[in-house]
């Protein structure tokens, strides 16, 4: 699960993590609050104005109704509701979004940490993840900060340090000494950055992260280290167990039909194709797309719907899929294992029934239990739909219905 | 001989009186899977579909001699029940449960370090020696006994390859539900070279998808021990788009090496015989072991 950078900083700073103060608003007149606000509580007189949206790419990303980039910099209180209304409800471009863009429905307003002073702010890169080949989470840090780290890591991967940690010890002083000294640190920026790095780790650990990305890590000119930024990304799988983490999740920011699907039971992510699918496990929802395409179209969705094939669950299905109007054809996939065919097929003349009016041809490819049966279930059923046993068969009749739209 | 399990394991049932765990179970006697109890935390001393049932792993070893452990256990208990299994010497430990939160995973696996101890999965449908035991949620009568040995990330793909090779006239020596997590006990090389060990195996179906490294490991590992079976090769999420997590909690494109393509050409580099499409498995498997000489 993603969280905004304001609520990444919260967590981070729970843990002792310092970050770029801020504080979040929805409108331009609470912008100008907690802008005089944030001022009385640091001194800052710049304002850094930053789109709340679940994409990178911000700064360079730009408003399409007005014009201004997802990060701005008000320099005075004044400025701040007139640079707030320049990005609150517009559509955020940028790379990460792809061209349909995304709604800001939040402004954080933070403190201007590039003051001057008697060293020049120097920007670093940090991140924690999972690394699957060694099953262990490692920290990578960078001298290149507010570079994109993939850059880095193709162009010159030499200025990337690793250092892997022991999941039964965790993270030892040495291994955050190590990182800081290798970053070109010394002094009081040395020991900032350990102790930055620690309460990092413990942050992470103690939320059940699958990720942590700050980019950039700010040396201020003062030598403190702050979280400029805060890419935060939480386990799915542990949520059950971090509540508060859990409320943060934003809706808004996922697509409808997902939520919908996942309100269901069932596993949807949507796609730009034109043919829906609705299969029975992961490994073959994603086979059925790749086959969609050999039949010379594209997958619209991957929908799995988990172990229990049943009326219900297929009837969500297609009430999900027929939402998409791109949909010229929906391909089910079922291979029944302990679900037997015979009830997935009458699960789908009795959605089909119920739904009523269904334009697109359908195809229902029965495998296994009870697999004759349920093709002739769906032969005899009178309705449009095409019935197969082999998974070629199934490929074949996509093509065919492909053609004849 | 087959790998992992045979007619001689004696399983256990960890989470034997839940709901799951007890169809399962039902299923796996029902298929002349060796069975000896199971194992329930505060049940101890019942008797459950005809067999005992105990509080700890450890009591039900010392008990019956079980040597082959399947976790039906909730997200929430199961990496303690992987470990619980381990320290009672348990020598296979078949991970069904989907959902275990990553770190609970990684001290679990830190954990079997240096024991003489195999996990499969989590998040995997087990494994089954057609005709001897099924460990696994798989539907059993899929399955033929014969000289083909499947690895696979998922579970329906699984039985899909597993039917098509049958239909082609094969059958099936081991077949090993690795897992889509993140992080599983057996990745894909070290359940290819159990079958590539394995003297009544003849040819080896690797099914992966898009995700982390392992069938890249396996591959190069496969030419590095001189490629002495025909494996072949399929990887589902061609059209899975990059930063989406497809289904499984492993099953996302993060970076230039967790695309499909370029697994498949890894795959293809190292003499792996690659199908673009799934339904190509079975009559890929006959040719392959035609062209071998290994079957007429």
């Amino acid at each position: 699960m993603n969280i905004h950078e304001y609520q990444g900083k919260e967590l981070l700073k729970k843990w002792g993590v310092k970050v770029q103060e801020g504080y979040v608003a929805e409108t331009p007149e609470e912008a100008k609050q907690v802008a005089q606000k944030l001022h009385e509580e640091t001194g800052t007189s710049w304002y850094v104005v930053k789109a709340q949206i679940h994409a990178g790419g911000r700064g360079k990303g730009k408003v399409q109704e007005t014009g201004s980039n997802g990060v701005v910099l008000a320099k005075s209180l004044d400025e701040v509701p007139e640079k707030a209304k320049g990005i609150l409800g517009g559509t955020l471009v940028t790379i990460q979004t792809g061209a349909e863009g995304k709604k800001v429905n939040k402004v954080l307003i933070a403190q201007d940490v590039y003051y001057p002073g008697e060293h020049k702010p120097k920007e670093y890169y940090l991140s924690i993840l999972l690394d699957r080949a060694k099953s262990r989470n490692v920290i990578m840090a960078s001298t290149e900060g507010g570079m994109d780290i993939e850059e880095v890591a193709e162009h010159t991967p030499e200025k990337i340090i690793k250092e892997w940690i022991d999941p039964a010890i965790g993270l030892r002083p040495f291994q955050a000494s190590k990182v800081a000294f290798k970053l070109g640190l010394e002094g009081k920026a040395q020991k900032e950055m350990v102790k930055f790095i620690t309460s990092l780790y413990n942050a992470y650990i103690n939320s059940d992260a699958s990720q942590f990305e700050i980019n950039p890590v700010l040396k201020t000119s003062d030598e403190q280290i702050l979280a400029v930024d805060a890419k935060v990304n939480i386990d799915d799988n542990a949520l059950y167990r971090h509540k508060d983490l859990a409320e943060m999740r934003d809706v808004s920011e996922e697509d409808p039909l997902e939520v919908e699907a996942g309100e269901s039971g069932l596993n949807y992510v949507k796609l730009d194709g034109n043919v829906g699918c609705m299969v029975n496990g992961a490994g073959l929802a994603m086979a059925t797309m790749d086959i969609i395409k050999l039949s010379g179209g594209e997958p619209a969705n991957f929908l799995d719907v988990g172990g229990g094939a049943n009326a219900q669950t297929v009837e969500a299905g297609f009430r999900i899929i027929l939402k998409d109007p791109n949909v010229k054809a929906i391909l089910i996939n079922i291979f029944g294992g302990i679900v037997r065919c015979d009830r997935v097929a009458n699960g789908v003349v009795e959605a089909y029934k119920k739904i009523g009016d269904i334009r697109v041809p359908i195809i229902v490819r029965l495998q296994g239990t009870n697999a004759e049966e349920g093709a002739r279930i769906i032969d005899e059923s009178g309705l449009k739909v095409k019935s197969a046993v082999v998974l070629k068969d199934a490929a074949d009749r996509v093509k065919e219905a492909l053609q004849g739209a | 001989m087959s790998v992992l399990v045979n007619k001689n394991s004696k399983v256990i049932v960890q989470g034997f009186t839940g709901s799951e765990g007890t169809f399962h179970a039902g299923q796996m006697i029902e298929y002349g899977t060796n069975v000896v109890g199971g194992v329930t935390p505060g049940k101890g001393g019942q008797t459950h579909l005809d067999k005992p049932v105990f509080n700890s792993v450890a009591e039900a070893v010392e008990t019956t001699g079980a040597d082959v452990s399947i976790i039906f256990v909730p997200p929430a208990f199961a990496a303690d029940a992987i470990m619980e299994a381990a320290d009672a010497g348990i020598k296979v430990i078949i991970a069904i449960t989907e959902g275990i939160p990553v770190k609970d995973m990684m001290i679990a696996k830190e954990y079997l370090k240096g024991k003489e101890v195999r996990l499969v999965g989590p998040n995997c449908p087990g494994v089954i020696t057609p005709g001897e035991a099924k460990v696994g949620i798989m539907p059993g009568f899929v399955f033929k006994s014969g000289r083909v040995g499947i690895v696979s990330k998922s579970g329906t793909l699984t039985y899909e390859a597993a039917d098509q090779i049958v239909k082609a006239g094969l059958g099936i020596s081991t077949a090993i539900g690795i897992g889509g997590d993140p992080i599983i006990g057996t990745p894909t090389k070290d359940a290819v070279e159990l079958l590539m060990n394995d003297p009544e195996t003849d040819a080896i179906v690797m099914i992966g998808e898009i995700g982390g490294n392992y069938e890249a490991v396996a591959a190069r590992w496969i030419k590095e021990n001189g490629n002495k079976k025909p494996v072949i090769g399929f990887i589902a999420g061609q059209t899975a788009p990059p930063g989406r997590r497809m289904g499984h909690a492993g099953a996302i494109i993060g970076g230039a090496e967790d695309t499909a393509a370029a697994k498949m050409k890894i795959m293809r580099e190292n003499g792996i015989t690659v199908v673009e499409s799934p339904a190509e498995i079975g009559a890929a498997t006959a040719k392959a072991l035609k062209e071998a000489g290994l079957v007429a």
